[in-house]
């Protein structure tokens, strides 16, 4: 048995003990420890360093608001968690645990250094140590801030864990399973209603676990908690442990973490370690109970400090007792009952230390009884000891005067400063607060969410008023849905009721410039720092928190947050309430990357959008490149040929005969219904009433204001029926403004709008030899550039297969695009390979495609547009019916910076040296002008065309279309590259071999 | 999450069905031509920013498809309706517009 055990108590098994490592030591706790309980089983308190000053810390609490002990657990090879906080993690064989923020080892740090340049470190030390000189910041200071401050260390590896998702639906539920919350879910569930009770710890119970000398309805706490468990089991509540509730969200919905694994020996294979539940609730009760605040006075983090409530915790709940010799200081009555406990259970409590002149006198009475020195009206000024605490400095305090001090030894110091009701989760909901000054807490006012809140959690003390307010609780959320039950009363004998004051620093002899005193134990937060914070001249709770960092540690101020806005409060001569309280936020406790991703990682991250085609372009070792969600075959490099080579090699493929391209990706949307042409009129900058069936145009849609959205090939299929194309990734936003204005502007119109981008496979056929590739597969159609001009669409038979046949070109070439429907795209695409190998057909990809369309100076939306181009920008007017009364965009056409001549219109830019431009260059117009220069625009594309023999650009520059000819320069690291200004139709610029 | 009623299938349903779809009541003007500059400039860019009740559009995008509009307030959160796209502006009680 370990050292500080004490044989028959606690709930962890004495029979299975559990073999783990800290810092590479060898210890043994038993089923049930906590790392920390387990640890100080051993007599170790020093569990880590803090963050700052390294100072050296042991755990203060015995729960999830731990702000010291934060270890590094590892569960193998890419399963190394940071920052775990020891009094929450469960033993398991073999644990393997480390202290963190300490070299080269925990009890010598060399980083406690930091401790003795305080003075450097004080509040706002960011803002103002590292002022000065500017060029330190990158070379010293940062580097070393990064390297001293920090927590812990960051996995590496990629999370080998899976993390499962879950919805849940009930009709109440209870956050927190102590006396309140038990209380609540079985009241609840008499009345037949749906009750789901949580709690972030491995059991059920919360304070009671710690108070087992607590008797209810003639019972031991302990047995009273089985057998209430029992009932809400036969009741048909859900009883989730292991569960933090760390959000509470609109309409009632509050977000779950279940813990799965990390507290078993040899997890299941492929077992989810967390798993994440969105819950809606009808009604919610929240039963988080209260936390317990320390005292802050000088030397209060020494290792074996630790809270009162704590210390009962590890008593009760783990057989361990945290001292030999103890002393406690409190202000609240509660730190008694810990105190009676540890001497009842074999220990010594040298000392009690009550800051208050007056004491309950039953409690007076049973400390004289246990022999425990009683100090009331004293205070403690300082503790002694090194990694350990050995002693404790008290001196009286008589009528606002600090007497003389002496020293009471003691290896462990239980402190109370009374407690705050955990009101996270309310406060999530902006459910305001209200300052009560008898208590000297703030408790939940006014609620915007359908809940209740009971016990500890607004101000409750004792088990018997707990109880009580649980079944209130209860009875009030099942009346609220509707329902009924009888309420029922619990009898209490043995409760511990209790009350106290509230403190600032506790008041001592010395100098407070001086004091170590901690406020917020993570971040190094001292008293000192808080009134240095109001000094300089934050006025507001929300500065000083941010000034000093204090509260905005991974225990979100659990601990802090109450004693900080004391101590600024004090030193601002205002109430507290008129200081303010800073926003908690979910999380509740820190949580994992994991949990919020839940499946949505690896190639369930995002969906990826394949086309017919895909499966062909992967057996033939096409690279992809993603194209909003769908993944498109990018080129298709032979053995040995690089990207570059192999995209010249399509190039010049395609232009000298035929290419074959997958343009499935292409948005489609039908237009459909009488009003159709009226319709396409009104959303289009083109005229669309005198195109006829048959035939298609370049559509350009507009928005509002004036700059373009998209563009497309339209087809007029029948008088009633456009065929409508649209970029790839802009297909469901083109869909989405149709129906907008469909739908809301002129709902009188008799148009449908359906989406078919996925119901058709488009190949594109390009080239001198497409129409001779295409034509012995067609039926019912002429081909011939008679019959089926540039231009033209028609419904036909290819490969036997139901087509619509557009005859145009993105290319500038002779040029198809064959829709079929989805499901034969690869029965279409392999016919047209098998037809075009006497032509030596070739498969090319999306970066072929941008480079012959470059080579035209066709523009691509998104790329050549930003959203501030208009069509004459872009070199589009002719796109725009002069003659239509009103189109979507028009009268933006018109506005005084839209005709600005100076606007950045796109041009073509060809270098001087040759050399290939960097899309998002900058273009300036006098590269000898000074620094910062004045940006004339930017380049937009950029290829190495095999057409042209040398690289082409398009770009934006101001008054562009005014300065054909012109040189400009593009500034880069390696020196400026001069280029002209051309036209953007590079190739074939009389458009003669469309036509062929 | 929020749950956002949609009046034309009368259902109440998760966010993730819905988008966002800017201010409500803003129509497009019948002849933009015969605007001016100004108030063009207005229809195109100037909207209420309210800090409060606001009347705005929402589409049902992954279930009917229809615009409609909602009266949320921008503070809270808080849906107070959500009405057909076709339908007045709710008044406010004094009481909702006090809340
Ligand atoms: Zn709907």
């Amino acid at each position: 048995m370990s050292r500080y055990r004490i044989p028959g108590m606690g709930r962890v098994d004495p029979a299975a003990p559990v073999s783990f490592t800290f810092d590479g030591r060898r210890y043994t706790g038993l089923r049930g420890d906590t790392v920390a309980s387990a640890l100080l089983a051993n007599g170790v308190h020093l569990m880590g360093r803090s963050f700052k000053y390294h100072r050296p810390r042991g755990p203060i609490s015995a729960g999830s608001e731990e702000p010291n002990a934060l270890i590094g657990t590892s569960r193998g090879p890419g399963r190394f968690e940071p920052n775990t906080r020891a009094t929450v993690q469960e033993l398991r064989q073999g644990l393997v645990t480390e202290s963190q923020n300490k070299w080269p080892r925990l009890s010598f740090d060399i980083g406690a250094v930091n401790d003795r340049a305080y003075m450097l470190f004080s509040a706002g030390f960011y803002y103002k140590t590292f002022m000065w000189p500017r060029s330190f910041w990158d070379k010293v200071y940062e580097p070393f801030i990064r390297a001293a401050a920090g927590l812990g260390k960051s996995p590496t590896e990629a999370d080998p864990d899976t993390y499962a998702s879950r919805y849940l639906h009930t009709d109440v539920l209870v956050v927190g399973g102590g006396a309140a919350g038990i209380a609540a879910a079985l009241a609840a569930a008499q009345s037949g209603a749906k009750v789901t009770l949580v709690d972030e710890n491995p059991e059920m119970g919360g304070a009671l676990l710690s108070d087992p000398s607590v008797r209810i309805d003639g019972r031991g706490s302990w047995a009273w908690l089985a057998d209430q468990l029992s009932q809400l089991r036969a009741a048909g509540v859900t009883l989730m442990t292991r569960t933090t509730a760390i959000g509470y969200y609109h309409q009632n919905m509050v977000g779950l973490v279940e813990r799965l694994t990390d507290h078993l020996d040899q997890p299941p294979q492929d077992a989810p370690r967390e798993r994440m539940w969105r819950v809606r609730a009808r009604q919610v009760i929240l039963a988080q109970g209260a936390l317990e605040k320390p005292l802050v006075f000088d030397g209060n983090d020494r290792p074996g400090v630790m809270l009162a409530g704590a210390a009962q915790t590890y008593l009760n709940r783990y057989g361990v007792k945290v001292g030999d010799n103890a002393a406690v200081v409190t202000c609240h009555d509660s730190a008694y009952y810990a105190a009676f406990d540890l001497v009842d259970a074999g220990g010594r409590v040298a000392v009690i230390v009550d800051t208050r002149d007056q004491v309950r006198p039953d409690l007076a009475d049973a400390a004289r009884s246990r022999d425990i020195q009683l100090l009331t009206g004293h205070t403690v000024t300082a503790t002694g000891g090194r990694l350990r605490i050995s002693s404790i400095r008290v001196n009286p305090v008589r009528n606002g005067r600090v007497g003389s001090g002496r020293r009471i030894s003691c290896d462990a110091l239980l402190v109370s400063g009374g407690w705050t009701p955990s009101l996270h989760l309310f406060s999530h909901t902006k459910g305001s607060l209200t300052w009560d000054a008898d208590s000297q807490t703030f408790l939940p006012r006014h609620k915007t969410e359908a809940c209740q809140i009971a016990g500890a959690g607004r101000g409750l003390w004792g088990y018997a008023e707990v109880l009580a307010d649980g079944v209130t609780a209860g009875m009030a959320a099942i009346t609220e849905i509707g329902r009924s039950a009888v309420a029922t009363s619990a009898r209490v004998e043995g409760d511990r009721p209790g009350t106290g004051s509230s403190q600032k620093e506790l008041p001592t002899d010395r100098s407070a410039g001086k004091a170590r005193a901690f406020v917020d134990y993570q971040n190094d937060v001292t008293a000192k720092d808080i009134r240095l914070a109001v000094r300089e001249g934050m006025r507001s709770i929300e500065h000083v928190k941010r000034y000093t960092t204090n509260g905005m540690a991974t225990d979100q101020g659990k601990m802090s947050n109450i004693n900080g806005l004391m101590i600024a409060a004090d030193a601002l001569g205002k109430e507290p309430p008129q200081v303010g309280l800073t926003t908690f936020r979910p999380p509740y406790t820190p949580t994992s990357f994991g949990a919020f991703a839940g499946y949505h990682r690896g190639a369930t991250f995002e969906l990826t959008r394949k086309t017919p085609i895909d499966p062909w372009a992967e057996a033939h070792g096409a690279v992809f490149e993603p194209v909003s969600l769908w993944r498109r075959a990018w080129y298709f490099p032979r053995p040995g040929e690089d990207m570059h080579q192999a995209v010249a090699r399509e190039c010049r493929a395609t232009r000298a005969s035929v290419g074959i391209f997958d343009a499935s990706t292409l948005g489609k949307i039908e237009v459909a219904g009488p009003d159709a042409v009226e319709f396409m009129n009104r959303m289009y900058t083109n005229p669309w009433t005198k195109l006829p069936p048959g035939r298609c145009r370049y559509g350009l849609l507009l928005g509002e204001d004036g700059f373009i959205r998209d563009d497309g090939v339209i087809g007029r299929m029948s008088p009633d029926l456009f065929h409508v194309t649209t970029t790839t990734g802009g297909a469901a936003r083109v869909l989405n403004m149709m129906e907008d204005y469909l739908q809301t502007e002129w709902p009188d119109l008799n148009v449908w709008l359906t989406s078919t981008t996925e119901q058709w496979a488009t190949i594109a056929l390009n080239g001198p030899n497409a129409r001779k590739v295409l034509e012995p597969l067609v039926e019912g159609l002429d081909l011939s550039d008679a019959a089926f001009p540039h231009m033209s669409v028609a419904e036909c038979s290819v490969a036997g297969l139901p087509a619509r046949l557009f005859r145009l070109s993105f290319t500038g070439e002779l040029g198809f695009e064959i829709n079929v429907p989805a499901r034969h795209g690869l029965t279409l695409w392999n016919a047209l390979m098998e037809s075009g190998k006497a032509y030596d057909i070739c498969p090319y990809g999306t970066e072929t495609m941008h480079v012959l369309r470059a080579e035209k100076g066709y523009i691509i939306v998104g790329q050549d547009t930003d959203g501030t181009v208009t069509p004459q920008d872009a070199g589009l007017g002719w796109a725009i019916g002069k003659a239509k009364a009103d189109f979507v965009g028009k009268r933006s056409l018109s506005r005084p910076d839209i005709v600005d001549p100076n606007r950045k219109q796109l041009v073509g830019l060809l270098t001087e040296d040759g050399s290939r431009l960097e899309e998002g260059a900058q273009i300036v117009l006098d590269p000898n002008q000074d620094v910062p220069m004045k940006m004339a625009g930017h380049v937009t594309s950029s290829y190495a065309s095999d057409a042209l023999g040398r690289p082409i650009a398009m770009a934006v520059i101001t008054g562009g279309h005014g300065r054909m000819g012109e040189t400009v320069h593009i500034p880069m690291p390696q020196g400026t590259i001069r280029a002209q200004i051309t036209s953007t139709n590079f190739y074939d610029p009389d458009g003669e071999r469309l036509k062929a | 999450m929020l749950l956002i009623h949609c009046p034309y299938c009368d259902e109440t349903l998760p966010e993730v069905e819905f988008a966002y779809a800017g201010e409500a009541h803003i129509a497009r003007p019948a002849d933009p031509s015969a605007l001016t500059d100004e108030e063009w400039r207005d229809y195109l860019f100037i909207r209420t920013n309210a800090r409060g009740p606001h009347y705005e559009r929402w589409r049902h995008v992954h279930g009917c498809g229809r615009f409609f509009n909602a009266l949320r307030d921008t503070v809270t959160d808080r849906f107070v309706t959500t009405y057909r796209i076709d339908e007045p502006r709710p008044v406010l009680t004094p009481l909702e517009a006090a809340e």
